[in-house]
């Protein structure tokens, strides 16, 4: 049965058409917030967005843009469903991944609507392979109520210079702690680990800082396990805005330019660990 | 103490922690008059190493004067202060290295390109002076040799490696695998690898006594680590088997000693090489003279290679490294011999030459060995050689009390 008629066919019933002539430039993104099995995938004329969240304190965002996509078709304002992320990447992953130039997946996928699976056309070397993911009933996500009026401070950094310090960051530590200051330190990063402790203080004027916006002197601590899986959208990201509200929540906004030259986000809210006493 | 490192020289500290970091699990923290020593000692004692750090290494030095300050804490966390040494060059501009007595705190503050500053507060414990005792001068054998031709030497080794035996005549130096003599099965097994140095590959080849020395390569890697990237030339200083060896670096504003126990070569603790313990008893008693070592060392495996540590602070370094056992006849001497072979596969005949040139005072015989060869003996049962009775006669003797049953 000729492929190519099938979908035809079907092309009309389907809610949302999406297709990349490098699937890549999605499984990249969908990796750095890979923690948890579960996605929701939330769909709109403007694009792509997929939730990871972690026990109700973490959640991870990745937008991916309609101009990403080579067609982006969607017949609804919005489409909603979950899928197993893991078993997703394993799809989109499907012919190795090979990282070799020139050598690309193609991929279109394809949503009928509620109760249908998700269906990927993937294409390599002139080798299709067609996969069908079963959805599942999308749960709500937890709304941080993180808005940017209440942002008491933020820094946007060059992510490289993050990089460096997460990859030294004691990891006997259980939280990281995060303060951000219109005066000394400024931007400091401290852990607390058994062979004492530890601190990376950035100026607010280094070649590194991109932007600094701190209205209050803020000391918050997160826990290590649940900013550790931001690294790998760090590792990806080419910039990094940190901000934090209030409350002393924190969001990690990370850019990230994909194979293509294109821009992506992705972001992370993580709660704080509990209440410092400012000194 | 409060002192500051710039520049290069951040790097050669690093490199000095990691290199510490392959002796032992401590670092031991010294500020002194004359520059900041950082020792560092194994489990079992039987390896030592020291840097010291000249006033003159520092851009700022300064040590409270009159009390001494000494301190030990774990490696692993100052090893962490240096973690990614690769873009350490690239990046550190100063190191601020500050130690707080009062608050128990010493503080590694690096200076970071883009204005980034790295703090490090690590607690510490309080700790005795750590001294081996030692004299290089003394030693019979000095050779001063560039790290590179001994980087290239030891490459060859495997990693697995853990004792290399050197040996001296007149003109050459022979790196060689040390297979243990006594692990009788695991010798057929075994492959030798031997390097041969002509005494013109050295800086400085001075030898009185033709001998030959086994000792950890772990540690000799450690150092030569530190050695290649600073460019600095490798002195070895050693007696007979037993005594210690000293490997050292020297500079104008930085010395390393790395002292190493040899494994004990005399010939009648050789014959009961089956008991460690007795060997290291036996070696105990000649060492009377020299302070004997904590009794919690005494059960461990190394101890047959105890170099005398002092845990108190030591008389200067005058005294007299701990007495050597007789170094009587080497059973190592044939070996020369074998020289220059390289990389070769322990093969039948050469074992079998071996064996019948150092005989009677020597190793329990191979038993894999001669087992499979006994199995070829039955499948040509009619030729009975000279060389199977030998070969039946050994592996009958493969129990403990073979020593007596060995010459016919």
């Amino acid at each position: 049965m000729p492929l190519s008629t099938q979908s035809q066919a079907d092309e009309g019933q389907y809610t949302l058409v999406a297709s990349l002539d490098n699937a890549r430039n999605l499984s990249n993104i969908l990796k750095a917030i890979t923690f948890k099995d579960h996605a929701i995938f939330s769909a709109t004329p403007n694009g792509l967005k997929v939730t990871v969240e972690d026990n109700k304190t973490l959640q991870a965002n990745a937008f991916i843009q309609a101009e990403i996509f080579q067609e982006f078709t969607i017949r609804e304002d919005s489409v909603g469903f979950q899928v197993n992320l893991t078993v997703l990447l394993d799809c989109l992953t499907i012919f190795g991944g090979s990282t070799v130039p020139g050598v690309t997946t193609s991929l279109r996928m394809c949503y009928m609507g509620y109760g249908y699976p998700l269906t990927l056309f993937l294409e390599e070397g002139g080798v299709v392979t067609v996969c069908k993911i079963n959805t599942q009933e999308p749960e709500e996500p937890i709304d941080f109520d993180f808005c940017s009026t209440n942002v008491t401070n933020k820094v946007i950094l060059q992510s490289e210079s993050l990089k460096e310090a997460f990859s030294e960051l004691d990891m006997t530590s259980e939280v990281l702690q995060i303060t951000m200051s219109p005066s000394q330190p400024y931007f400091r990063l401290s852990t607390f680990g058994n062979s004492g402790n530890a601190h990376y203080d950035y100026p607010k004027d280094s070649d590194m800082v991109e932007l600094f916006q701190c209205t209050k002197t803020q000391t918050s601590r997160y826990k290590m396990s649940l900013l550790k899986p931001s690294t790998k959208a760090l590792a990806l990201s080419c910039k990094v805005s940190v901000r934090t509200d209030s409350r002393g929540f924190l969001s990690l906004q990370y850019l990230v330019r994909n194979d293509d030259g294109q821009i992506c986000f992705v972001e992370y809210y993580c709660c704080p660990d509990e209440e410092v006493q400012e000194e | 103490m409060d002192c500051v490192v710039t520049g290069g020289n951040v790097k050669v500290l690093a490199k000095a922690i990691h290199s510490l970091s392959r002796i032992g699990d401590e670092l031991y923290l010294e500020p002194q008059e004359d520059g900041l020593a950082l020792r560092s000692v194994n489990s079992s004692r039987s390896a030592y190493a020291c840097f010291l750090f000249a006033p003159l290494f520092f851009s700022r030095y300064s040590t409270p004067s009159g009390h001494a300050f000494r301190c030990k804490m774990a490696i692993k966390s100052v090893q962490a202060v240096f973690r990614s040494l690769a873009s350490l060059e690239k990046t550190v501009e100063k190191c601020h290295i500050e130690l707080d007595g009062q608050k128990n705190r010493l503080t590694f503050a690096l200076h970071c390109k883009y204005g980034l500053l790295k703090t490090h507060n690590l607690s510490f414990q309080d700790s005795e002076s750590l001294q081996a005792v030692f004299d290089k001068d003394s030693c019979a054998n000095t050779l001063r040799v560039q790290p590179r031709v001994l980087v290239d030497t030891v490459v060859h080794f495997p990693l697995s490696l853990e004792e290399v035996t050197v040996s001296l005549s007149d003109e050459r130096v022979w790196f060689r695998n040390h297979v243990e003599d006594e692990a009788g099965n695991s010798q057929s097994k075994a492959m030798l690898t031997e390097m041969c140095l002509a005494s013109d590959e050295f800086d400085h080849f001075a030898v009185q006594a033709q001998n030959s020395i086994t000792f950890c390569l772990k540690e000799l890697r450690g150092l030569l680590v530190f050695a290649e990237s600073t460019g600095l030339p490798i002195s070895m200083y050693f007696d007979e088997p037993g005594s210690p060896v000293v490997l050292s670096v020297t500079d104008s504003v930085l010395e390393v000693n790395f002292v190493l126990a040899t494994l004990s070569d005399d010939p009648s603790l050789r014959k009961n090489n089956t008991k460690r313990n007795k060997a290291y008893q036996g070696k105990k008693q000649n060492q009377a003279a020299s302070p004997p070592p904590p009794d919690d060392f005494l059960n461990d495996d190394m101890d047959s290679y105890l170099i005398a540590m002092d845990t108190s602070i030591a008389p200067g370094t005058s005294a007299a490294g701990p007495p050597s056992p007789p170094s009587a006849n080497h059973t190592y001497s044939h070996q020369p011999a074998v020289a220059c072979h390289r990389t070769r596969p322990h093969s039948e005949d050469e074992e079998e030459e071996e064996e019948q040139e150092t005989d009677d005072t020597e190793r329990p015989p191979n038993k894999k060995f001669r087992s499979l060869f006994f199995g070829s003996v039955f499948a040509t049962a009619s030729q009975m050689t000279n060389q199977t009775v030998t070969s039946q006669e050994v592996l009958a003797s493969d129990s403990e009390d073979d020593t007596q049953t060995e010459s016919p």
